[in-house]
Order: structure tokens, then C-alpha cells, then sequence
């Protein structure tokens, strides 16, 4: 009962990390500016990729589900801290954020 | 079990379409209008190799991939670190 549990979360875990990823490359193809390309890739990009490793983790052993864990922990720590990088690198090289002026400026 | 063989379908058909995935953002990744831009493109795309290396550990039953994908997702952050300072600065001092 208990394993069948498991492994229905495990299906609807993965759907939604699936989901979620789509998210993040549609608004990566999509946005017009690299802060909102940011803003969308960061945010899904990592709660897709932290439902994916989830759904793996809850139906393998222990050892396999603690590395699991880990790299979720990893994801969830550095995927920030680089866009946040990121960000701070487009502002102070000149690039100015899409506010005040129309998209097809570029 | 019926449930392992829907996983074992579902995880192949998932890294399939994030191997799609990672063929749109090279599009961003090509195409980007300023530097910051393909950064972006890049660390999503290693993210989404990330992935792929758990899911085929999980597919192949290898779980040693799984210590690749950790040194994989190391070197990814501090690729993207790298470059956006040598953006900011000019220099990597």
C-alpha cells in the first residue's frame, strides 16, 4: 500500500517538474529582456528540476535518496546565487531594465 | 508492478523532452542579443544536463551517475560564476 503511495506521488512529482521546466524554457524564448528571462528560468528552472530529483528520490533506497537530496539542496543553494550574478553583471555592464520603454526597442 | 513500468516509460519519455528543451534554449543560447543573455542559456542548459544524467542513472540502474551529475552541477555553477565576473570586470582577479 505504502509502495503504491509512493509511486503515485513519484508519477505526479515528475509531471509537474516536467511541467515547470516547459515553463522555464518557453519564458526563456519568449521574454523580451534578460531580467525577465531571469526572473522566469530561475524560479522554475529550479522547482522543476527539485520536483524531478524528488520523484526519483522517493522510490529508490536510502543511500541513492540521501545524494538525491543533496543535489536538490545544491540546486536550491547555487541556482539563486548565480542568477543572482548574473543579474548584478548585465546591470554594471549597461543594460538597462524594460521599464519606460517599449518592447520593440529591444 | 504496473506503476515501475509507467515510471520506466515516463522517465524516458522525460528526458527526451528535456533533451528538446536543451535544443530551444541552445536556440537563446545562439541567438542571444547581448553576453548576459547566452549565461543564462548556458546555466539552464546545465541544469538540464543534470537531469539527464539522474534520469539515465535511473534508467540504466547505475548509481554511480549520480557522483558525475553532483561534480557536473559543480562545475556548472562555478562555469557561470566564472564568466559572469569576467563580464562584470574584464578581468578574473
Amino acid at each position: 500500500m505504502l509502495n503504491i503511495i509512493l509511486y503515485i506521488a513519484s508519477i505526479i512529482s515528475f509531471i509537474i517538474g516536467l511541467f515547470f521546466l516547459a515553463v522555464a524554457t518557453i519564458g526563456l524564448l519568449r521574454l523580451p529582456d534578460i531580467y525577465n528571462r531571469l526572473h522566469a528560468t530561475t524560479k522554475c528552472d529550479t522547482l522543476g528540476a527539485g520536483l524531478v530529483l524528488l520523484s526519483l528520490a522517493l522510490q529508490s533506497e536510502l543511500a541513492v535518496a540521501i545524494r538525491l537530496a543533496l543535489l536538490i539542496i545544491f540546486i536550491v543553494i547555487t541556482n539563486p546565487t548565480a542568477a543572482h550574478v548574473i543579474a548584478r553583471a548585465a546591470y554594471r555592464t549597461g543594460i538597462t531594465p524594460l521599464i519606460g520603454r517599449s518592447e520593440s526597442d529591444g | 508492478m504496473i506503476y515501475e513500468q509507467i515510471l520506466d516509460y515516463l522517465y524516458t519519455i522525460g528526458a527526451i523532452l528535456v533533451m528538446l528543451m536543451i535544443f530551444f534554449s541552445m536556440i537563446r543560447a545562439l541567438a542571444g542579443p547581448t553576453a548576459p543573455d547566452r549565461v543564462v542559456a548556458i546555466n539552464i542548459i546545465t541544469t538540464y544536463t543534470l537531469i539527464i544524467i539522474t534520469l539515465i542513472a535511473r534508467i540504466y540502474e547505475q548509481v554511480y551517475f549520480l557522483d558525475i551529475a553532483m561534480v557536473y552541477a559543480l562545475m556548472g555553477f562555478i562555469t557561470t560564476i566564472g564568466v559572469a565576473k569576467y563580464l562584470e570586470k574584464g578581468a578574473l582577479d
